[in-house]
C-alpha cells in the first residue's frame, strides 16, 4: 500500500484545512456561543437555526451558494477581486471558510452547551471575589468549559476530514490545490483504483476513530478526577 | 461605624421596599419565611442584583443615585446556600481565588488564622467533588474570609445540610464572631440560628423590613408578626456560674437570675446563650412551694399580647433586665389577674441551650 505523491499532498491540505477552520472557528465560535448561553434575546433561537442549517442542509446547497458568494461575480469575491487579491473560489482559503461554515454547528454546539452547564451561581461567586468579568471568563468559564471545547475541536476537525459535497462545489478538484483527500478517493474510484481508494480510506477511518476515541477516553478521567459540570 | 441600605425594587410580582441602618459590627440576622425578600436584600447588598437605592457600608458609598459599584469592586465577603465552590479547583487554590485579587494592603485576614479557625488544614488538597457539605460549606467561608471583607454575607450557608453537618459548623460561626471583627449579614430563617449567632435581628416580611432591632428586645416584641409568634420564646446571654457535681447540674448566672440544667461542659466563666420557648414558661401569683420544677424567677408583668391561638395570650416579664414570655391561657389571665407592674413567679419548665 504505497500513497502517491499526490494523495500524500492531498492528505496534507485535508489535514491543513482541518487545523486552520478549527482554529479560527474556535476562536469566533467562543463568544457566540457564550452570547448564545446566556442572552435572553427572544430572537437567539433565530440564530440557533442559522447556525444549526449546515447539519441539514445537503453539502451541495451549501457549497453552490458559496460558490455564487466567493466567485468573482459574487459580492464577496467580487469585492477580493476589485482590491486585486483575487476571487476565493477555487483557493485554499474559500475552501477554509466553507468547511468553517459547514462546521459551524459541531462547534457552536457542544461550546454553548459547556458554557450553559457552568451556571450562573460560580460566575456570582468569582464575582465576590474581586474577579472582573473578563477575569471570570477566563478563570471559571473556560477552565469549566474545557471538555467542550475539546469536543468542539475534534468533531471540527474529524467532520472537515470527511468533507465532500461543499468542498467539491467551491474547490473544484484541483490536485495539488484543493484536492483533499475524500476527493481523491472518490478520484480513485471514478478511476477503478481501488488499491489507492483502499490506501487513503483506511488512513481516514483509522484517523476519525482514533480522534473520538480519545475525546471519549479524556472525557471519562476527566469525570474520574472530579472537575464535573 | 454602620450600614445603611436603602432599596426599592419593583418586579412585579414582587417588591422589596427597606430603609434600613444596620450596626457595622456583630451578626445581624435577616430573619423571616422564604418569600419575604431577605435572600433579594442580601443580594442588592452585594451588587448582583441591581435595585434602585443607596447603600453605604462604613462610610463608603457602593450605590447612590449616580453610582453603582460592581460587585467585584466591593470588599465583601459572601457565603451562598450551596457551597459554590470552583468546581476544577482544589480547596485551596478555591481559597486562593479571592486572596490573590485582594490588594496586599488590605489583607488583614491571615491564612493559617483562616485555616485553623475552621479546622479545614487536612481538606487542601481536595477537589470539591471529594469534599462533604459541612466541608464545602467552610471552604467557602474560609474563601470568602481570605478576602478580608469589610461586610460578610451569609445566604442561609446551613440551610442545604442536615442537622449533624448544622452542628458540625455552627461552632465555627460562633468562633467566627468570637475572633474576627468583620460584620455579618446572616440570611435565615431558622429561628434556633438566628438565636445563636444574631446580634441584631431584621425581621423581613412581603419584602419590608417589619422590625430591626437588637436579637432579645426583638424576639421578646409582642407587636410582632406570626412568624415569631408560633414558636415564641427569648434569647438569654448567660455565663457558666457553678457546677453542681453532687446533682449533675450547672448553674447559669444572667442578669435577671439564674437557672439549673444538666451538666455542661462549658468551664467556669464562659458565655453561653439559651433560648426560652414562651410555652415553657408559666406564671405564679405566690412562690410555689412543693414543685418539681427547681427554677423559678421573680418578674414584672410588663405587657400582655394575643397569640396565635385564642385559647392563649403572651405575657411579656422582665426580670431583672432580662425579657422573658409566657405562654397562658386567657383563662388563667383572668383568673390570676394578671395585669402590668404586677410582680409574680415565673416558672421555667424547660430551657433549651444554644451550643
Amino acid at each position: 500500500m504505497q500513497l502517491s505523491a499526490q494523495d500524500l499532498t492531498a492528505l496534507w491540505i485535508t489535514f491543513k484545512l482541518a487545523a486552520v477552520g478549527t482554529s479560527i472557528l474556535i476562536v469566533i465560535c467562543t463568544p457566540l456561543a457564550w452570547w448564545l448561553a446566556r442572552t435572553q434575546w427572544r430572537g437567539k433561537i433565530f440564530i440557533e437555526a442559522m447556525v444549526s442549517l449546515p447539519l441539514v442542509l445537503p453539502p451541495t446547497v451549501l457549497g453552490f451558494y458559496l460558490l455564487l458568494l466567493l466567485g468573482p461575480r459574487g459580492p464577496i469575491g467580487g469585492f477580493f477581486e476589485d482590491i486585486g487579491v483575487g476571487h476565493l473560489a477555487f483557493t485554499f482559503t474559500g475552501l477554509v471558510i466553507g468547511s468553517m461554515l459547514y462546521s459551524l454547528p459541531f462547534v457552536v454546539q457542544p461550546l454553548q452547551n459547556a458554557f450553559a452547564a457552568t451556571g450562573q451561581r460560580v460566575m456570582e461567586a468569582a464575582a465576590t471575589l474581586r474577579a472582573s468579568p473578563l477575569d471570570r471568563f477566563l478563570t471559571v468559564s473556560l477552565p469549566l468549559a474545557r471538555r467542550g471545547f475539546l469536543t468542539a475541536a475534534v468533531l471540527s476537525f474529524a467532520h472537515t476530514l470527511g468533507e465532500f459535497g461543499v468542498i467539491i462545489m467551491i474547490g473544484g478538484n484541483i490536485p495539488g490545490r484543493t484536492q483533499v483527500a475524500s476527493i481523491a478517493i472518490f478520484n480513485h474510484v471514478e478511476a477503478l483504483d481501488f488499491e489507492a481508494a483502499h490506501a487513503l480510506a483506511a488512513i481516514l477511518v483509522v484517523l476519525a476513530f482514533s480522534m473520538l476515541f480519545a475525546v471519549y477516553a479524556i472525557n471519562r478521567r476527566f469525570k474520574v478526577v472530579g472537575v464535573g459540570q | 461605624m454602620s450600614i445603611e441600605a436603602r432599596f426599592r425594587f419593583d418586579r412585579g410580582d414582587f417588591v422589596l421596599d427597606v430603609d434600613l441602618s444596620l450596626p457595622a459590627r456583630g451578626v445581624t440576622a435577616l430573619f423571616g419565611r422564604s418569600g419575604s425578600g431577605k435572600t433579594t436584600l442580601l443580594r442588592c447588598v452585594a451588587g448582583l442584583e441591581r435595585a434602585p437605592g443607596r447603600l453605604v457600608v462604613d462610610g463608603a458609598v457602593w450605590q447612590d443615585e449616580h453610582a453603582f459599584l460592581p460587585t467585584h469592586k466591593r470588599p465583601l465577603g459572601y457565603v451562598f446556600q450551596e457551597a459554590s465552590l470552583f468546581p476544577h479547583l482544589k480547596a485551596a487554590a478555591n481559597m486562593r481565588y479571592g486572596m490573590r485579587r485582594t490588594p496586599e494592603a488590605e489583607r488583614r485576614v491571615g491564612w493559617d488564622e483562616v485555616v485553623d479557625l475552621l479546622g479545614i488544614g487536612h481538606l487542601l488538597d481536595r477537589y470539591p467533588d471529594a469534599l462533604s457539605g459541612g466541608e464545602r460549606q467552610r471552604v467557602s467561608l474560609a474563601r470568602a474570609l481570605l478576602t478580608s471583607p469589610r461586610l460578610l454575607l451569609m445566604d442561609e450557608p446551613l440551610s442545604a445540610l442536615d442537622h449533624a453537618r448544622k452542628q458540625e459548623i455552627l461552632p465555627y460561626l460562633e468562633r467566627l464572631h468570637d475572633e474576627l471583627d468583620i460584620p455579618v449579614l446572616y440570611v435565615s430563617h431558622s429561628p434556633d440560628e438566628v438565636a445563636r449567632l444574631a446580634d441584631h435581628v431584621v425581621l423581613m416580611e412581603n419584602g419590608r423590613a417589619v422590625a430591626s432591632g437588637g436579637l432579645q428586645d426583638t424576639l421578646a416584641r409582642l407587636d410582632l408578626p406570626t412568624a415569631l409568634a408560633e414558636d415564641a420564646g427569648v434569647v438569654v446571654a448567660a455565663t457558666v456560674g457553678a457546677h453542681d457535681a453532687q446533682y449533675n447540674l450547672t448553674r447559669l448566672d444572667f442578669s435577671g437570675g439564674s437557672v439549673f440544667v444538666a451538666e455542661r461542659p462549658q468551664a467556669l466563666g464562659e458565655r453561653l446563650r439559651f433560648r426560652v420557648h414562651a410555652r415553657d414558661v408559666s406564671l405564679a401569683r405566690e412562690r410555689v412551694e412543693g414543685t418539681s420544677i427547681t427554677n423559678l424567677l421573680p418578674a414584672t408583668v410588663v405587657e400582655v399580647g394575643a397569640a396565635d391561638n385564642p385559647a392563649h395570650v403572651l405575657v411579656r416579664l422582665d426580670a431583672e433586665g432580662t425579657s422573658l414570655l409566657a405562654r397562658i391561657t386567657r383563662r388563667s389571665l383572668d383568673q390570676l389577674g394578671v395585669e402590668p407592674g404586677l410582680r409574680m413567679w415565673a416558672q421555667i419548665k424547660a430551657v433549651a441551650l444554644l451550643g
